[in-house]
């Protein structure tokens, strides 16, 4: 009888085209084969000049899909213009090597355009099983579907067109388990937040994170995106979560996910995903989520981050090491030792990125919205995940809720996120966020990020300050 | 990117010390929106390199007489953390650094730097002190021996451990898709079988 494997080995097994050395577990080097890649606009534009540079051509072509998303303007009316000469050269240029090499690219005014990492999903693109690597550090996303997805640099895309293979080193694997129920007001973000907090932004260095437990198998796949996506910020170069019947049915009527009898033939091999009784992880970590409140980040890391009913803490209590770390952050991010989160006040309020801006998302703040106002002195924008997202809301009479509130409905792109575009923070100014890095100058420079659920963003929104999203009574 | 490669090397080192040099410093973002790889050896240390007319900055140790021919810098520990922009690399060796000796690179920087042939040599902090003594002392050349992995000045040697692919590819200046390719035929029987099973995935 075979002896018990992860899930990540399993299909790190099934992709291993020859091994590169002769080590077992953890350090083995194979090459790997990637099913499948998306592209962007602004780490690719080097692996197509190298490609060009060795008269190389694309191995699959149908294995990529390109997506403007990093600096595309998101104006409600934009146009093909792009907001700066620099951004116009990458996105012609990324357009014209979708048509020299024969890669399906979505333009900024693709019906489909939007944040990567929320088109594939929903163009059923993302099955079970795959190894699915993008020069893009939230690649994890894909573990929601028990795919191992991860973030490469722009050697490595150009490899990967060329070859449809990387030189890959297996990881060492870690399980944190999140047992029970959530408390009403505990969102997919709030869980992984308290995750990163635990363990720290290098807690999961060098490992494949699986994700398990009651509280994560009773998350839709939206929820289970946002978990994977944010792995990557305490660490994990791999986040996964077993596939299930809740995949299935969000696979299904999808433009490219497989249908009919080949979805029947596909669901007998994804019927073994999933780590064997008796696995032996690296690493087990057990959370309980009872445990776990609605999270907000008070510094400029991810692990910097307390429920908020707590309050910023005071550097000389905290660890030695972490003093030095503390002192900055509070300093940074203009703020008092032992003042309570919920004093903290926010001139700006954004929802959008590949951690949450899909269509769950945006209801949740639609909840906390409907028939509330933005406070007074804050700009609020919403940038939908996608185009799709966007019709989606706009059918179900979301936009004009948060319209009324006084947000802006903007297209979709990564916007406010990583401020490539023209979406930015000005020195000082200070933003609830549904994103993913609260770094210094990520928002733009001298900004100042606070990241949070949704729905915990529309509370801030309406409050002029950070608030708690369990004491705002719905309508 | 292909560079040639080297089993030995003898060039002139400079020592940079400080610690914690992230990415953003080696290659500031001015230089990132280009679509391919070239003019960013004008981009390495820019904001260091140059005065804010653009003009080079003698204080800086890479503008110093004697340091023209640099080839090797002797760097502090968790050189090359932050951004993973890949910018970083192909800017030293454009410039013409060729190898990068410390204590402890960041993890992406150390990815690209082993894909494009840029050689980082890690030591244990006293062989780090010890060499960096010396060449503050004396500003010799450096040699590399890859082969017999150590690194001489003087009568100083000292013996470094390096992962044997990557000994392997800098030696020999390997173009990375290029050994890859030569396993096409692998590759493509891998994948007919692949997708003969998994036939929603053809």
């Amino acid at each position: 009888m075979p002896s018990p494997r992860t899930l990540y080995d399993k299909i790190i097994d099934r992709h291993r085209v020859m091994p590169l050395n002769d080590i077992e577990g953890p350090g083995e080097q194979l090459l790997l084969y990637v099913d499948r890649t998306v592209l962007n606009e602004y780490t690719s534009p080097q692996a197509f000049s190298g490609l060009r540079e060795a008269g190389r051509t694309v191995w699959r072509p149908e294995g990529a899909l390109g997506v403007v998303d990093h600096v595309n303007s998101t104006a409600p009316d934009r146009t093909a213009i792009a907001p700066d000469a620099d951004a116009q050269r990458q996105i012609d240029y990324f357009a014209r090597n979708g048509r020299d090499f024969g890669i399906e690219m979505y333009d900024v005014l693709h019906p489909r355009q939007g944040v990567e990492h929320v088109v594939l999903p929903e163009l059923g693109w993302v099955v079970p099983g795959l190894v699915i690597a993008a020069g893009d550090s939230h690649t994890t996303t894909y573990g929601a579907f028990g795919s191992v997805g991860f973030g490469i640099g722009t050697s490595d895309i150009e490899h990967l067109l060329a070859t449809q293979t990387l030189p890959y080193t297996r990881l060492k694997s870690m399980r944190v388990t999140i047992d029970g129920t959530v408390a009403p007001g505990v969102t997919a973000k709030d869980m992984i937040m308290a995750v990163i907090r635990a363990i720290g932004a290098a807690g999961a260095h060098g490992h494949a994170l699986e994700l398990a437990g009651d509280a994560v198998r009773a998350l839709g796949i939206e929820g289970r995106m946002t978990i994977c996506n944010m792995a990557v910020e305490c660490g994990a170069r791999v986040a996964l979560i077993e596939p299930d019947e809740a995949v299935i049915d969000y696979l299904s009527g999808r433009p490219k996910a497989p249908k009919g009898e080949l979805l029947e033939q596909a669901r007998r091999v994804w019927a073994d995903l999933r780590s064997d009784d008796g696995a032996r992880f690296d690493r087990e970590v057990h959370i309980d989520a009872a445990d776990i409140a609605p999270m907000v980040t008070w510094g400029t890391s991810p692990d910097q981050a307390l429920p908020i009913d707590g309050a910023i803490p005071d550097p000389a209590a905290l660890p030695a090491a972490e003093r030095q770390d503390a002192e900055r952050a509070i300093a940074y991010m203009g703020l008092t030792p032992g003042m309570a989160l919920e004093a903290v006040t926010i001139d700006r309020a954004f929802i959008g990125s590949c951690t949450n801006a899909r269509l769950t998302d945006l209801r949740a703040a639609a909840e906390i919205l409907k028939g509330r106002k933005v406070a007074p002195g804050v700009r609020a924008m919403i940038s939908p995940g996608s185009s799709t997202v966007r019709r989606e809301a706009e059918a179900e009479g979301l936009d004009a809720i948060f319209t009324a509130a006084g947000f802006e409905w903007r297209q979709s792109g990564c916007s406010l996120c990583l401020a490539m575009n023209d979406d930015v923070l000005a020195p000082g100014e200070r933003c609830a966020s549904s994103t993913n890095r609260n770094f210094e100058g990520r928002q733009g420079s001298g900004g100042r990020t606070h990241l949070m659920s949704p729905a915990m963003v529309a509370a801030a929104a309406v409050s002029g300050h950070l608030a708690d999203v369990r004491r705002m009574p719905l309508p | 990117m292909t560079s040639k490669g080297f089993s030995r090397l003898t060039a002139t080192a400079a020592v940079m010390p400080a610690a914690n040099v992230d990415t953003d410093v080696i290659m500031p973002k001015q230089f990132l929106k280009g679509i391919d790889r070239a003019g960013l050896a004008r981009g390495l240390f820019h904001d260091l390199r140059f005065d804010s007319e653009g003009q080079p900055d003698p204080a800086f140790l890479l503008n110093r007489p004697g340091f023209e021919d640099c080839r090797i810098l002797v760097v502090g520990p968790n050189f090359g953390c932050g951004s993973s922009r890949e910018h970083a690399v192909w800017g030293m060796l454009q410039y013409g650094i060729r190898a990068i000796v410390g204590t402890s690179f960041a993890g992406i920087f150390a990815d690209n730097a082993a894909n494009n042939g840029l050689l980082l040599i890690s030591l244990d902090e006293e062989a780090h002190a010890r060499l960096a003594a010396h060449l503050a002392a004396r500003h010799t050349a450096l040699t590399i021996d890859l082969e017999a992995e150590t690194i001489m000045v003087d009568d100083l040697v000292l013996p470094f451990a390096i992962d044997p692919r990557r000994r392997r590819a800098i030696m020999l200046g390997l173009d990375r898709i290029g050994g890859t390719l030569a396993h096409a035929d692998a590759i493509r029987a891998f994948q007919t079988d692949y997708l003969a099973a998994a036939p929603w995935l053809a």
